[in-house]
Protein backbone atom coordinates (compact mmCIF):
# COMPACT_ATOMS: atom_id res chain seq x y z
CA UNK A 1 0.00 0.00 0.00
CA UNK A 2 1.26 3.25 -0.96
CA UNK A 3 2.22 5.62 2.11
CA UNK A 4 1.46 9.29 1.41
CA UNK A 5 4.66 11.30 0.60
CA UNK A 6 5.84 8.83 -2.00
CA UNK A 7 6.12 9.64 -5.90
CA UNK A 8 2.80 7.41 -6.41
CA UNK A 9 1.01 8.57 -3.85
CA UNK A 10 1.37 12.70 -3.54
CA UNK A 11 0.81 14.07 -0.02
CA UNK A 12 -1.96 15.88 -0.46
CA UNK A 13 -2.73 18.60 2.55
CA UNK A 14 -5.44 21.35 2.30
CA UNK A 15 -4.44 24.50 4.65
CA UNK A 16 -7.34 26.43 5.64
CA UNK A 17 -5.78 30.15 5.81
CA UNK A 18 -3.55 32.11 3.78
CA UNK A 19 -1.69 34.25 6.06
CA UNK A 20 2.05 34.23 7.23
CA UNK A 21 1.40 30.57 9.39
CA UNK A 22 -0.02 29.10 6.51
CA UNK A 23 2.45 30.02 3.98
CA UNK A 24 5.06 29.03 6.19
CA UNK A 25 3.23 25.80 6.64
CA UNK A 26 3.14 25.06 2.73
CA UNK A 27 6.97 26.26 2.51
CA UNK A 28 7.38 23.72 5.11
CA UNK A 29 6.04 20.73 3.04
CA UNK A 30 6.83 21.32 0.09
CA UNK A 31 10.63 21.83 1.00
CA UNK A 32 10.46 18.15 2.64
CA UNK A 33 11.19 15.37 0.73
CA UNK A 34 8.10 14.01 0.35
CA UNK A 35 5.73 14.83 -2.34
CA UNK A 36 3.75 16.85 -1.90
CA UNK A 37 0.69 18.99 -3.06
CA UNK A 38 -0.78 21.91 -1.18
CA UNK A 39 -4.07 23.52 -1.78
CA UNK A 40 -4.44 26.35 0.03
CA UNK A 41 -7.99 27.84 0.62
CA UNK A 42 -8.91 31.26 1.89
CA UNK A 43 -12.04 33.07 2.50
CA UNK A 44 -11.56 36.13 1.00
CA UNK A 45 -10.86 36.84 -2.53
CA UNK A 46 -7.30 37.96 -1.66
CA UNK A 47 -4.42 36.14 0.68
CA UNK A 48 -2.06 36.93 3.36
CA UNK A 49 -4.27 37.84 6.21
CA UNK A 50 -2.80 40.06 8.72
CA UNK A 51 0.32 41.21 6.78
CA UNK A 52 -2.64 42.37 4.47
CA UNK A 53 -5.40 43.69 6.23
CA UNK A 54 -3.57 43.74 9.81
CA UNK A 55 -0.32 45.40 9.38
CA UNK A 56 -0.21 49.18 9.47
CA UNK A 57 -0.33 50.82 6.21
CA UNK A 58 2.80 53.06 7.60
CA UNK A 59 4.84 49.79 8.15
CA UNK A 60 5.42 49.05 4.56
CA UNK A 61 8.44 46.85 5.47
CA UNK A 62 6.62 44.55 7.19
CA UNK A 63 4.37 44.21 4.34
CA UNK A 64 7.08 42.80 2.46
CA UNK A 65 7.12 39.42 4.25
CA UNK A 66 4.50 39.11 1.32
CA UNK A 67 7.17 38.88 -0.88
CA UNK A 68 8.00 35.41 0.48
CA UNK A 69 4.60 34.41 0.14
CA UNK A 70 3.97 35.10 -3.60
CA UNK A 71 7.17 32.88 -4.24
CA UNK A 72 5.61 30.30 -2.58
CA UNK A 73 2.30 30.29 -3.93
CA UNK A 74 4.14 29.85 -7.18
CA UNK A 75 5.52 26.72 -6.75
CA UNK A 76 4.07 23.85 -8.81
CA UNK A 77 2.32 22.01 -6.44
CA UNK A 78 0.91 24.66 -4.94
CA UNK A 79 -3.20 25.99 -5.71
CA UNK A 80 -4.43 28.66 -4.39
CA UNK A 81 -8.49 29.08 -3.66
CA UNK A 82 -9.34 32.27 -2.86
CA UNK A 83 -13.32 33.23 -1.76
CA UNK A 84 -13.64 30.06 -0.17
CA UNK A 85 -14.92 29.66 3.44
CA UNK A 86 -14.62 26.01 5.04
CA UNK A 87 -17.50 25.62 6.88
CA UNK A 88 -20.18 27.77 4.50
CA UNK A 89 -18.68 26.71 1.08
CA UNK A 90 -17.12 23.52 1.44
CA UNK A 91 -17.00 21.54 4.74
CA UNK A 92 -14.18 20.11 6.86
CA UNK A 93 -15.56 16.62 5.81
CA UNK A 94 -15.02 17.46 2.33
CA UNK A 95 -11.71 18.48 2.96
CA UNK A 96 -10.53 15.58 4.70
CA UNK A 97 -12.24 13.40 1.75
CA UNK A 98 -10.23 15.44 -1.00
CA UNK A 99 -6.56 15.29 1.11
CA UNK A 100 -4.73 13.12 3.20
CA UNK A 101 -4.25 15.92 6.14
CA UNK A 102 -5.45 19.41 6.64
CA UNK A 103 -3.78 22.13 8.68
CA UNK A 104 -6.05 24.75 10.61
CA UNK A 105 -4.17 28.20 10.04
CA UNK A 106 -7.27 30.26 10.25
CA UNK A 107 -5.95 32.72 12.75
CA UNK A 108 -7.79 34.57 15.58
CA UNK A 109 -10.05 37.09 13.91
CA UNK A 110 -12.47 37.86 17.01
CA UNK A 111 -11.49 40.41 20.07
CA UNK A 112 -11.16 40.18 23.72
CA UNK A 113 -13.74 41.80 25.40
CA UNK A 114 -12.91 44.04 28.42
CA UNK A 115 -16.38 42.54 30.40
CA UNK A 116 -17.40 45.48 32.18
CA UNK A 117 -20.78 47.29 31.85
CA UNK A 118 -21.37 49.57 29.23
CA UNK A 119 -19.36 47.71 26.07
CA UNK A 120 -22.57 48.20 24.27
CA UNK A 121 -22.58 51.91 24.23
CA UNK A 122 -21.97 53.96 20.88
CA UNK A 123 -18.55 54.90 20.74
CA UNK A 124 -17.03 51.82 22.19
CA UNK A 125 -14.97 49.81 19.83
CA UNK A 126 -12.11 46.95 19.35
CA UNK A 127 -8.78 47.68 18.22
CA UNK A 128 -9.42 44.63 15.76
CA UNK A 129 -12.27 46.83 13.71
CA UNK A 130 -10.36 50.15 13.53
CA UNK A 131 -7.18 48.36 12.67
CA UNK A 132 -9.60 45.89 9.79
CA UNK A 133 -11.40 49.29 8.69
CA UNK A 134 -8.44 51.93 8.34
CA UNK A 135 -6.66 48.72 6.31
CA UNK A 136 -9.85 47.85 4.10
CA UNK A 137 -10.88 44.65 5.30
CA UNK A 138 -14.48 43.99 3.15
CA UNK A 139 -15.88 43.40 7.15
CA UNK A 140 -14.99 46.42 9.00
CA UNK A 141 -15.69 48.68 5.91
CA UNK A 142 -18.94 50.03 7.03
CA UNK A 143 -18.30 50.53 10.80
CA UNK A 144 -18.64 54.23 11.51
CA UNK A 145 -16.19 56.17 13.78
CA UNK A 146 -17.12 58.62 15.13
CA UNK A 147 -13.90 61.09 15.48
CA UNK A 148 -16.04 64.10 16.68
CA UNK A 149 -15.05 64.27 20.15
CA UNK A 150 -11.29 65.73 21.44
CA UNK A 151 -10.20 62.86 23.40
CA UNK A 152 -9.99 59.18 22.46
CA UNK A 153 -8.86 56.29 24.74
CA UNK A 154 -7.25 52.78 24.19
CA UNK A 155 -7.05 50.19 26.56
CA UNK A 156 -4.07 48.05 26.55
CA UNK A 157 -0.63 47.95 25.90
CA UNK A 158 0.84 46.29 23.28
CA UNK A 159 1.92 46.89 19.55
CA UNK A 160 -1.55 46.97 18.25
CA UNK A 161 -2.59 49.39 20.79
CA UNK A 162 0.31 51.34 19.42
CA UNK A 163 -0.72 51.14 15.78
CA UNK A 164 -4.41 52.55 17.05
CA UNK A 165 -2.54 55.31 18.31
CA UNK A 166 -0.10 56.44 15.32
CA UNK A 167 -3.05 56.85 12.86
CA UNK A 168 -4.58 58.61 15.60
CA UNK A 169 -1.98 60.91 15.97
CA UNK A 170 -0.11 61.30 12.68
CA UNK A 171 -1.44 64.09 10.63
CA UNK A 172 -3.07 62.64 7.38
CA UNK A 173 -0.12 64.05 5.10
CA UNK A 174 1.55 61.73 6.95
CA UNK A 175 -0.51 58.96 5.98
CA UNK A 176 -1.89 60.69 2.07
CA UNK A 177 0.77 57.99 0.59
CA UNK A 178 0.48 54.63 2.25
CA UNK A 179 -1.96 51.71 1.72
CA UNK A 180 -4.04 53.06 4.34
CA UNK A 181 -7.58 52.84 2.78
CA UNK A 182 -9.55 56.29 1.25
CA UNK A 183 -12.80 55.86 3.35
CA UNK A 184 -10.16 55.84 6.07
CA UNK A 185 -7.95 59.07 5.44
CA UNK A 186 -11.27 61.00 4.36
CA UNK A 187 -12.84 60.08 8.01
CA UNK A 188 -9.54 60.64 9.68
CA UNK A 189 -8.93 63.90 7.53
CA UNK A 190 -11.96 65.82 9.78
CA UNK A 191 -10.95 64.01 13.01
CA UNK A 192 -11.46 66.84 15.65
CA UNK A 193 -9.70 63.96 18.13
CA UNK A 194 -6.15 66.23 19.43
CA UNK A 195 -5.47 63.84 22.95
CA UNK A 196 -4.87 59.89 22.57
CA UNK A 197 -4.99 58.11 26.11
CA UNK A 198 -3.40 54.90 25.90
CA UNK A 199 -4.36 52.80 29.12
CA UNK A 200 -2.32 50.48 31.00
CA UNK A 201 -4.12 48.19 34.04
CA UNK A 202 -0.23 47.39 34.91
CA UNK A 203 3.21 49.13 35.55
CA UNK A 204 4.98 50.53 32.54
CA UNK A 205 7.87 47.49 32.82
CA UNK A 206 4.60 45.47 32.22
CA UNK A 207 3.56 47.10 28.81
CA UNK A 208 3.82 44.74 26.03
CA UNK A 209 4.93 46.94 23.17
CA UNK A 210 8.11 46.28 21.54
CA UNK A 211 10.42 49.36 21.95
CA UNK A 212 10.70 49.74 17.75
CA UNK A 213 7.55 50.59 17.79
CA UNK A 214 7.32 52.96 20.69
CA UNK A 215 10.16 54.49 19.98
CA UNK A 216 8.15 55.67 16.45
CA UNK A 217 6.13 58.07 18.71
CA UNK A 218 9.69 60.45 19.45
CA UNK A 219 9.54 61.33 15.76
CA UNK A 220 5.77 62.08 15.03
CA UNK A 221 5.66 65.56 13.71
CA UNK A 222 3.78 67.99 15.79
CA UNK A 223 3.08 65.06 18.34
CA UNK A 224 3.92 65.35 22.54
CA UNK A 225 4.26 62.40 24.06
CA UNK A 226 3.62 62.46 28.08
CA UNK A 227 4.20 60.32 30.73
CA UNK A 228 3.69 61.10 34.23
CA UNK A 229 7.30 60.65 36.19
CA UNK A 230 5.65 58.77 39.04
CA UNK A 231 4.94 56.21 37.37
CA UNK A 232 8.41 55.05 35.99
CA UNK A 233 9.22 55.33 39.78
CA UNK A 234 9.86 51.59 39.71
CA UNK A 235 9.37 48.96 42.66
CA UNK A 236 12.21 46.32 43.58
CA UNK A 237 10.65 43.42 41.88
CA UNK A 238 10.16 45.79 38.48
CA UNK A 239 13.65 47.04 38.36
CA UNK A 240 14.56 43.14 38.50
CA UNK A 241 12.95 42.73 35.74
CA UNK A 242 13.91 45.00 33.54
CA UNK A 243 17.90 43.59 34.38
CA UNK A 244 16.79 40.64 32.88
CA UNK A 245 19.56 39.98 30.28
CA UNK A 246 17.46 37.61 28.35
CA UNK A 247 15.12 40.47 27.30
CA UNK A 248 16.42 43.80 25.96
CA UNK A 249 13.07 44.93 25.72
CA UNK A 250 11.70 46.73 28.67
CA UNK A 251 14.58 48.19 29.64
CA UNK A 252 14.65 50.25 26.56
CA UNK A 253 11.16 50.49 26.71
CA UNK A 254 11.96 52.32 30.16
CA UNK A 255 14.49 54.79 28.59
CA UNK A 256 12.12 55.70 25.90
CA UNK A 257 9.25 56.36 28.66
CA UNK A 258 11.96 58.30 30.30
CA UNK A 259 12.91 60.13 27.56
CA UNK A 260 9.00 60.82 26.81
CA UNK A 261 8.35 61.80 30.60
CA UNK A 262 11.05 64.81 30.56
CA UNK A 263 9.86 66.65 27.14
CA UNK A 264 9.25 69.75 26.74
CA UNK A 265 5.57 70.34 26.68
CA UNK A 266 5.31 72.93 24.00
CA UNK A 267 2.32 74.15 21.65
CA UNK A 268 1.91 70.49 19.63
CA UNK A 269 -0.96 69.92 17.56
CA UNK A 270 -1.82 66.11 18.74
CA UNK A 271 -1.01 64.96 22.71
CA UNK A 272 -0.31 60.95 23.29
CA UNK A 273 -0.71 59.99 27.01
CA UNK A 274 0.35 57.61 28.81
CA UNK A 275 -1.18 56.17 31.45
CA UNK A 276 -0.38 52.86 33.91
CA UNK A 277 -1.72 51.17 36.72
CA UNK A 278 -5.40 52.25 35.28
CA UNK A 279 -8.30 49.05 35.18
CA UNK A 280 -11.16 50.09 33.54
CA UNK A 281 -13.79 48.98 35.32
CA UNK A 282 -16.68 50.80 33.64
CA UNK A 283 -17.73 53.01 30.81
CA UNK A 284 -21.26 55.31 31.13
CA UNK A 285 -22.87 57.52 28.69
CA UNK A 286 -26.40 58.88 27.71
CA UNK A 287 -26.68 57.59 24.38
CA UNK A 288 -23.16 56.92 23.94
CA UNK A 289 -19.63 56.83 25.88
CA UNK A 290 -19.05 60.01 27.97
CA UNK A 291 -16.91 58.78 30.67
CA UNK A 292 -14.79 55.90 31.95
CA UNK A 293 -14.22 54.79 35.12
CA UNK A 294 -11.10 53.18 35.84
CA UNK A 295 -9.77 51.46 38.77
CA UNK A 296 -6.54 52.02 40.21
CA UNK A 297 -3.80 49.75 40.74
CA UNK A 298 -0.49 48.59 41.98
CA UNK A 299 1.84 46.02 42.07
CA UNK A 300 2.70 43.49 44.31
CA UNK A 301 5.06 39.83 44.70
CA UNK A 302 7.92 38.66 43.38
CA UNK A 303 9.62 39.42 40.14
CA UNK A 304 8.10 38.11 37.17
CA UNK A 305 5.55 36.26 39.02
CA UNK A 306 3.85 39.94 40.04
CA UNK A 307 0.04 40.50 40.65
CA UNK A 308 -1.99 43.43 40.07
CA UNK A 309 -4.63 44.38 42.78
CA UNK A 310 -7.01 47.28 42.70
CA UNK A 311 -6.24 49.72 45.43
CA UNK A 312 -9.82 50.98 46.63
CA UNK A 313 -9.58 54.32 44.43
CA UNK A 314 -11.20 55.28 41.02
CA UNK A 315 -11.02 57.91 38.68
CA UNK A 316 -13.17 59.17 36.23
CA UNK A 317 -12.16 60.19 32.82
CA UNK A 318 -14.11 61.70 30.25
CA UNK A 319 -14.04 60.70 26.48
CA UNK A 320 -15.77 60.26 23.46
CA UNK A 321 -14.19 56.97 21.88
CA UNK A 322 -12.90 54.45 23.25
CA UNK A 323 -10.83 51.17 21.36
CA UNK A 324 -10.11 47.93 23.45
CA UNK A 325 -6.83 46.82 22.53
CA UNK A 326 -6.72 43.29 25.10
CA UNK A 327 -5.56 40.79 22.39
CA UNK A 328 -7.30 38.82 19.53
CA UNK A 329 -9.44 35.51 19.90
CA UNK A 330 -9.57 32.95 18.04
CA UNK A 331 -13.07 31.37 17.03
CA UNK A 332 -14.23 27.55 16.85
CA UNK A 333 -15.02 26.39 13.28
CA UNK A 334 -17.40 23.10 13.01
CA UNK A 335 -17.03 20.68 15.55
CA UNK A 336 -12.90 20.90 15.51
CA UNK A 337 -12.25 20.32 19.43
CA UNK A 338 -11.81 23.92 20.61
CA UNK A 339 -10.24 25.16 23.74
CA UNK A 340 -12.27 27.68 25.06
CA UNK A 341 -10.39 29.04 27.31
CA UNK A 342 -7.93 29.83 25.33
CA UNK A 343 -9.59 29.59 22.08
CA UNK A 344 -7.56 27.95 20.19
CA UNK A 345 -7.99 24.26 18.32
CA UNK A 346 -7.04 21.99 21.04
CA UNK A 347 -3.55 20.44 19.78
CA UNK A 348 -0.63 18.09 21.13
CA UNK A 349 2.45 19.61 19.10
CA UNK A 350 0.32 20.87 16.49
CA UNK A 351 -1.71 17.75 15.79
CA UNK A 352 -5.02 18.49 16.89
CA UNK A 353 -6.72 16.04 19.75
CA UNK A 354 -10.44 15.27 20.71
CA UNK A 355 -11.92 14.32 23.98
CA UNK A 356 -9.49 12.32 26.31
CA UNK A 357 -6.65 13.77 24.57
CA UNK A 358 -7.66 11.54 21.21
CA UNK A 359 -5.29 11.79 18.66
CA UNK A 360 -6.62 13.20 15.47
CA UNK A 361 -4.49 11.71 12.94
CA UNK A 362 -4.69 13.87 9.70
CA UNK A 363 -5.96 17.32 11.01
CA UNK A 364 -3.28 19.83 11.98
CA UNK A 365 -3.15 23.71 13.21
CA UNK A 366 -0.30 26.15 13.24
CA UNK A 367 -0.29 29.99 13.69
CA UNK A 368 -2.56 32.14 15.95
CA UNK A 369 -5.55 29.61 16.31
CA UNK A 370 -3.00 27.00 17.49
CA UNK A 371 -0.47 29.08 19.79
CA UNK A 372 -2.78 32.29 20.43
CA UNK A 373 -2.73 35.08 19.38
CA UNK A 374 0.84 36.38 20.06
CA UNK A 375 4.27 37.05 18.52
CA UNK A 376 5.23 38.49 15.47
CA UNK A 377 4.94 37.45 11.46
CA UNK A 378 8.07 35.61 11.60
CA UNK A 379 7.05 33.44 15.27
CA UNK A 380 4.80 31.61 12.81
CA UNK A 381 7.62 30.43 10.83
CA UNK A 382 8.90 28.42 13.55
CA UNK A 383 5.59 27.37 14.53
CA UNK A 384 4.65 26.10 11.48
CA UNK A 385 7.70 24.40 10.80
CA UNK A 386 7.17 22.16 13.73
CA UNK A 387 3.30 21.38 13.27
CA UNK A 388 4.56 20.44 9.83
CA UNK A 389 6.91 17.99 11.22
CA UNK A 390 4.19 16.57 13.37
CA UNK A 391 2.04 15.73 10.23
CA UNK A 392 5.40 14.46 8.38
CA UNK A 393 5.64 12.12 10.96
CA UNK A 394 2.12 10.63 11.38
CA UNK A 395 2.25 9.72 7.44
CA UNK A 396 1.99 6.14 8.40
CA UNK A 397 -0.96 6.64 10.13
CA UNK A 398 -3.08 9.10 7.22
CA UNK A 399 -5.00 7.12 4.56
CA UNK A 400 -2.56 5.25 2.83
CA UNK A 401 -4.07 5.56 -0.52
CA UNK A 402 -4.47 8.06 -3.19
CA UNK A 403 -6.38 11.22 -2.70
CA UNK A 404 -7.91 13.79 -5.10
CA UNK A 405 -7.00 16.97 -3.95
CA UNK A 406 -7.87 19.81 -5.97
CA UNK A 407 -9.18 18.11 -8.61
CA UNK A 408 -11.95 16.92 -5.83
CA UNK A 409 -12.22 20.70 -4.38
CA UNK A 410 -12.78 22.18 -7.50
CA UNK A 411 -15.50 19.45 -8.74
CA UNK A 412 -17.02 20.31 -5.13
CA UNK A 413 -17.40 23.95 -6.03
CA UNK A 414 -18.26 23.24 -9.49
CA UNK A 415 -21.27 21.45 -7.99
CA UNK A 416 -22.88 24.85 -6.45
CA UNK A 417 -21.56 26.92 -9.71
CA UNK A 418 -18.96 28.12 -7.63
CA UNK A 419 -15.42 29.33 -9.03
CA UNK A 420 -12.11 30.35 -6.56
CA UNK A 421 -9.84 32.53 -6.94
CA UNK A 422 -6.83 31.77 -8.55
CA UNK A 423 -3.26 32.88 -7.85
CA UNK A 424 -3.79 34.51 -11.44
CA UNK A 425 -6.87 35.92 -10.41
CA UNK A 426 -5.07 37.77 -7.66
CA UNK A 427 -2.55 39.03 -9.82
CA UNK A 428 -5.20 40.70 -11.46
CA UNK A 429 -6.77 41.89 -7.94
CA UNK A 430 -3.30 42.98 -6.97
CA UNK A 431 -2.84 44.99 -10.49
CA UNK A 432 -5.52 46.87 -10.34
CA UNK A 433 -5.25 47.83 -6.51
CA UNK A 434 -2.29 49.03 -7.62
CA UNK A 435 -3.16 50.84 -10.46
CA UNK A 436 -5.71 52.44 -8.57
CA UNK A 437 -3.26 53.59 -5.91
CA UNK A 438 -0.75 55.17 -8.66
CA UNK A 439 -2.24 58.51 -9.58
CA UNK A 440 -3.22 59.30 -5.81
CA UNK A 441 1.17 58.28 -4.75
CA UNK A 442 -0.07 55.32 -2.98
CA UNK A 443 1.18 51.70 -3.43
CA UNK A 444 -2.27 50.87 -4.20
CA UNK A 445 -5.30 51.50 -3.50
CA UNK A 446 -7.20 48.41 -1.88
CA UNK A 447 -10.69 47.16 -2.83
CA UNK A 448 -13.05 46.85 0.25
CA UNK A 449 -15.70 45.32 -0.55
CA UNK A 450 -15.73 41.11 -1.85
CA UNK A 451 -17.93 42.38 -4.57
CA UNK A 452 -15.29 44.71 -6.36
CA UNK A 453 -12.76 42.14 -5.55
CA UNK A 454 -13.72 39.82 -7.13
CA UNK A 455 -14.96 42.33 -10.25
CA UNK A 456 -11.57 42.89 -11.02
CA UNK A 457 -10.79 39.85 -11.50
CA UNK A 458 -13.40 38.92 -13.94
CA UNK A 459 -15.79 36.76 -11.51
CA UNK A 460 -18.20 38.91 -10.89
CA UNK A 461 -21.19 36.28 -11.15
CA UNK A 462 -19.55 35.01 -8.23
CA UNK A 463 -20.43 37.94 -6.28
CA UNK A 464 -24.22 36.81 -5.67
CA UNK A 465 -24.97 35.79 -2.23
CA UNK A 466 -21.38 36.19 -1.35
CA UNK B 1 16.60 49.77 9.50
CA UNK B 2 17.86 46.15 9.94
CA UNK B 3 19.01 43.81 12.59
CA UNK B 4 22.39 42.98 12.87
CA UNK B 5 23.76 40.27 14.85
CA UNK B 6 27.13 40.97 17.20
CA UNK B 7 29.79 39.36 19.02
CA UNK B 8 27.68 36.98 21.38
CA UNK B 9 26.98 35.10 18.20
CA UNK B 10 30.89 34.61 17.47
CA UNK B 11 31.87 30.58 18.65
CA UNK B 12 27.87 29.91 18.99
CA UNK B 13 25.80 30.10 16.16
CA UNK B 14 22.50 28.91 17.78
CA UNK B 15 20.33 29.47 14.90
CA UNK B 16 17.56 29.95 16.54
CA UNK B 17 17.07 33.53 14.53
CA UNK B 18 16.61 31.67 11.05
CA UNK B 19 13.88 29.73 12.29
CA UNK B 20 12.04 32.60 12.80
CA UNK B 21 13.14 35.03 10.31
CA UNK B 22 9.93 35.64 7.64
CA UNK B 23 12.34 36.68 4.34
CA UNK B 24 15.02 33.90 5.37
CA UNK B 25 17.99 37.17 5.43
CA UNK B 26 20.52 35.31 7.83
CA UNK B 27 23.72 34.03 5.79
CA UNK B 28 26.16 32.10 7.45
CA UNK B 29 30.01 32.09 8.09
CA UNK B 30 31.23 29.45 10.13
CA UNK B 31 31.54 31.11 13.71
CA UNK B 32 28.53 33.04 13.53
CA UNK B 33 25.57 34.53 11.14
CA UNK B 34 25.15 37.75 9.94
CA UNK B 35 22.11 39.87 8.66
CA UNK B 36 21.89 41.56 5.08
CA UNK B 37 20.20 44.41 5.52
CA UNK B 38 18.93 45.20 2.24
CA UNK B 39 16.23 42.24 2.82
CA UNK B 40 15.46 42.48 6.39
CA UNK B 41 12.01 44.07 6.84
CA UNK B 42 12.36 44.88 10.82
CA UNK B 43 10.22 42.65 11.85
CA UNK B 44 12.48 41.89 15.24
CA UNK B 45 11.43 38.56 15.61
CA UNK B 46 15.30 37.14 15.72
CA UNK B 47 16.13 39.69 18.10
CA UNK B 48 14.30 37.48 20.85
CA UNK B 49 14.81 34.66 20.41
CA UNK B 50 18.75 34.28 20.79
CA UNK B 51 19.70 32.15 23.24
CA UNK B 52 22.75 34.91 23.53
CA UNK B 53 21.05 38.02 22.65
CA UNK B 54 23.31 38.70 20.11
CA UNK B 55 21.12 40.88 17.72
CA UNK B 56 20.47 44.23 18.05
CA UNK B 57 18.33 46.60 16.03
CA UNK B 58 20.57 49.29 14.33
CA UNK B 59 18.90 51.66 16.00
CA UNK B 60 19.93 50.29 19.64
CA UNK B 61 23.09 49.64 18.81
CA UNK B 62 25.24 50.46 21.86
CA UNK B 63 28.19 52.84 20.31
CA UNK B 64 31.07 49.67 21.27
CA UNK B 65 29.52 47.44 18.53
CA UNK B 66 28.55 49.82 15.95
CA UNK B 67 31.25 48.51 14.27
CA UNK B 68 29.01 45.12 13.64
CA UNK B 69 26.92 47.15 10.98
CA UNK B 70 29.54 47.43 8.39
CA UNK B 71 30.59 43.69 9.37
CA UNK B 72 26.72 42.53 8.42
CA UNK B 73 26.80 44.29 5.43
CA UNK B 74 29.99 42.76 3.97
CA UNK B 75 30.02 39.69 5.48
CA UNK B 76 25.91 38.94 4.29
CA UNK B 77 27.43 39.84 0.71
CA UNK B 78 29.77 36.75 0.33
CA UNK B 79 28.28 34.42 2.24
CA UNK B 80 25.24 32.00 1.99
CA UNK B 81 21.71 31.96 2.98
CA UNK B 82 20.70 29.72 5.68
CA UNK B 83 17.22 28.57 6.22
CA UNK B 84 17.04 26.03 8.27
CA UNK B 85 18.09 25.64 12.28
CA UNK B 86 22.03 23.99 12.23
CA UNK B 87 23.57 22.79 15.16
CA UNK B 88 25.07 25.11 17.43
CA UNK B 89 29.26 25.36 17.39
CA UNK B 90 31.04 23.05 20.09
CA UNK B 91 31.97 26.31 22.10
CA UNK B 92 28.46 27.47 22.14
CA UNK B 93 27.06 26.07 25.63
CA UNK B 94 30.60 27.10 27.33
CA UNK B 95 30.31 30.64 25.99
CA UNK B 96 27.01 30.74 26.78
CA UNK B 97 27.13 30.11 30.39
CA UNK B 98 30.12 32.38 30.12
CA UNK B 99 27.81 35.27 29.36
CA UNK B 100 25.54 34.26 31.74
CA UNK B 101 22.55 33.32 29.67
Amino acid sequence: MPTPGSPDCPLEVAIVGSGPSGFYAAEALLRSDKSVRVCMLERLPVPYGLVRSGVAPDHPKLKSSALVYDRIARSENFRFFGNVCVGRDIRVSDLREAHHAVIFAYGASRDRRLGIPGEELSGVHSATQFVGWYNGHPDFRDIRFDLSGESAAIIGQGNVALDVARILTKSVDDLRHTDISAHALDALSESRVREVHIFGRRGPVQAKFTSQELAEFGKIDGLGTIVDPDDLALRPACRIEIEDQTNRNYAKNISLLHQFSQARTGDHRRRLYFHFFRNPASLHGKTRLETVRFNKTRLSGEPFHQVTEDIGETLEFPCQILFRSVGYRGAPLEDLPFDRRSATLAHVDGRLCGAGNHPEYGLYATGWIKRGPSGVIGTNRADSVASVETLLSDLDKLPQHVKPGAEALEAKLKAQRKTAVSFKRWDRIDLAERARGQSAGKPREKFTSIEDMLDACGLSDQAAGA
Amino acid sequence: MTAVVTDNCEGCRFTECVTVCPVACFHAGEEMLYVDAEGCIDCCACVAVCPVQAIYMDGDLPSELSHWLDINRERSAELPVITEQSEPRPTAAAKRSRLGF
